[in-house]
């Protein structure tokens, strides 16, 4: 564009808003959110977020890598007293119970790492793949998704579950190479197929969409008589193919039961295990033998 | 050059979001964190007039609806920043161009952006009947202008001064 041509497009008082331009981008806006709603797996906006995915998922990784010493250090200030305590009794109990475990050096230095994670695939039975958050979708987008550093070279792919050493965190939405998509399970849209451990009443679980304190989940029960009490533990219900949740992983306790006359079902409040507000190291549950570009690791403990 | 300028404005756009994903999130509060893609787009407006910054809208729209971890309908930033980019470069429409905005002009603008920007959004969410409580969407809202505006100071003075420099012609 010449600057002759570009001074008189503009004007001298600066450039005409031209109303034509505004209404082709908001229509180009609008057929953007019919062309995602429409099409299924297969659509173009699925495999242009792929692509931009592609792009963004390292770069994300990146920025996280170079920014985690930094937002450690308020946590370092804060509690390392308490830490160091806790560390001296925690390494004394930890060598005592992986003395059997660990054979190698290497191999007890990565599990110092992935310590919790190791007795949260213990406690499942089932393989899982290491991966940390590296980014956090905002709350302006009313939705509750993070990216991890895991991909599809890691073995991780969409419908599988993630979760930490507290508990359930939620399940893969999509994958790139190197980055995973995950719908935290306090999203308003998730539902998880739960069950009282105590009872073993059967229920489904919505996430409110906050984070934080307030971050709650309902159980409706499908029993109308059932009776949840508090402090009742949760866990998954999970399907018989394993997908999207694994059975048996804890979610949370009830906190509240509320019993609803004009609906049918029992509703209580869950308290969920894991801190959503300070999501870092997470792993994926993924089958027995998956070939990862990193160590798995393994129902018994052990690092593939 | 304008290739190289819509690089640029491309790159300023792409900082802003991975910022947004992957750094401030460590200081949200409740997830919430500054907007800073709509603070990129307030600042072309503001220097270089509607037209500019509601494509710069649509690119970065597009982007925060792409770019993982998002997983909502796409086209729905986008349609909020357009509209942000359209009404924030109305306010430089009103003045003249080679006058400086004051600073209380750039903060009550970045305040009706974050407004108008973050309301359509979750608009766009009530009328495709997203399960969202309206309390909690006017908070998530306030908090979310008063991050922007809290951010103003520093974001909006480079990107403004970038905007400029691109703009050899009007400066």
């Amino acid at each position: 564009m010449s600057p002759r041509r570009e001074r008189r497009w503009r004007g001298p008082d600066g450039p005409p808003a031209s109303p034509a331009l505004l209404v082709a981008l908001v229509l180009a806006c609008l057929s953007l959110m019919t062309l995602d709603a429409q099409g299924g797996d297969g659509s173009p906006v699925e495999s242009a977020r792929g692509a931009v995915g592609e792009v963004f998922g390292p770069v994300e990784v990146a920025t996280a890598t170079a920014v985690r010493p930094f937002t450690a250090v308020p946590r370092w200030f804060r509690s390392r007293d308490a830490l160091e305590q806790d560390m001296l009794d925690l390494r004394a109990e930890n060598s005592q119970l992986r003395s059997d475990l660990a054979t190698e050096d290497y191999n007890r230095n990565r599990l110092a790492e992935f310590d919790g994670l190791t007795a949260a695939a213990r406690s499942i039975g089932s393989s899982l793949v290491p991966a940390r958050v590296v980014g956090m979708g905002s709350s302006q987008s009313f939705s509750r998704t993070v990216t991890i550093d895991a991909g599809s070279d890691a073995g991780v792919s969409p419908d599988q579950t993630v979760v930490n050493n507290d508990g359930l965190v939620g399940r893969v939405l999509r994958v790139t190479r190197t980055t995973a998509s995950v719908l935290l399970i306090v999203d308003a849209d998730s539902v998880v197929g739960a069950r009282v451990g105590r009872s073993m009443q059967v229920g489904l679980l919505h996430g409110r969409g906050v984070l934080g304190s307030d971050g709650r989940l309902d159980l409706e029960l499908l029993d109308q008589t059932a009776m949840p009490t508090e402090d009742d533990a949760v866990v998954t219900w999970g399907s018989e193919a394993g997908g999207p949740y694994v059975s048996g992983v804890p979610v949370g306790r009830v906190t509240h039961v509320y019993r609803s006359v004009r609906e049918s079902a029992q509703r209580a409040v869950i308290d969920p295990y894991v801190d959503f507000g300070a999501l870092d190291l997470v792993g994926v549950v993924v089958p027995a033998g998956t070939a990862s570009d990193r160590s798995v690791i393994e129902a018994d403990g052990s690092l593939g | 050059m304008s290739w190289i300028r819509a690089l640029v404005a491309f790159a300023a756009v792409s900082v802003a979001l991975v910022l947004q994903v992957s750094l401030f999130p460590h200081l949200a509060w409740h997830g919430i964190v500054p907007n800073l893609c709509l603070l990129v787009v307030v600042g072309a407006a503001l220097t270089r007039g509607p037209q500019f910054a509601a494509v710069l809208g649509f690119v970065a729209g597009v982007a925060l609806d792409l770019a993982p971890p998002a997983d909502h309908l796409a086209g729905r930033w986008a349609l909020a920043l357009v509209i942000v980019g359209y009404v924030a470069g109305q306010v430089r429409q009103g003045g003249r161009h080679d006058t400086r905005l004051s600073a209380t002009t750039v903060v009550a603008t970045v305040a009706a952006s974050s407004f108008v920007g973050t309301s359509v959004f979750a608009l766009t969410g009530v009328v495709l009947g997203d399960p969202v409580a309206i309390p909690e969407l006017l908070q998530v809202i306030a908090v979310a202008m008063a991050w922007d505006v809290l951010l103003t100071p520093i974001v909006l003075p480079p990107v403004m001064t970038l905007f400029r420099r691109l703009e050899p012609s009007l400066a």
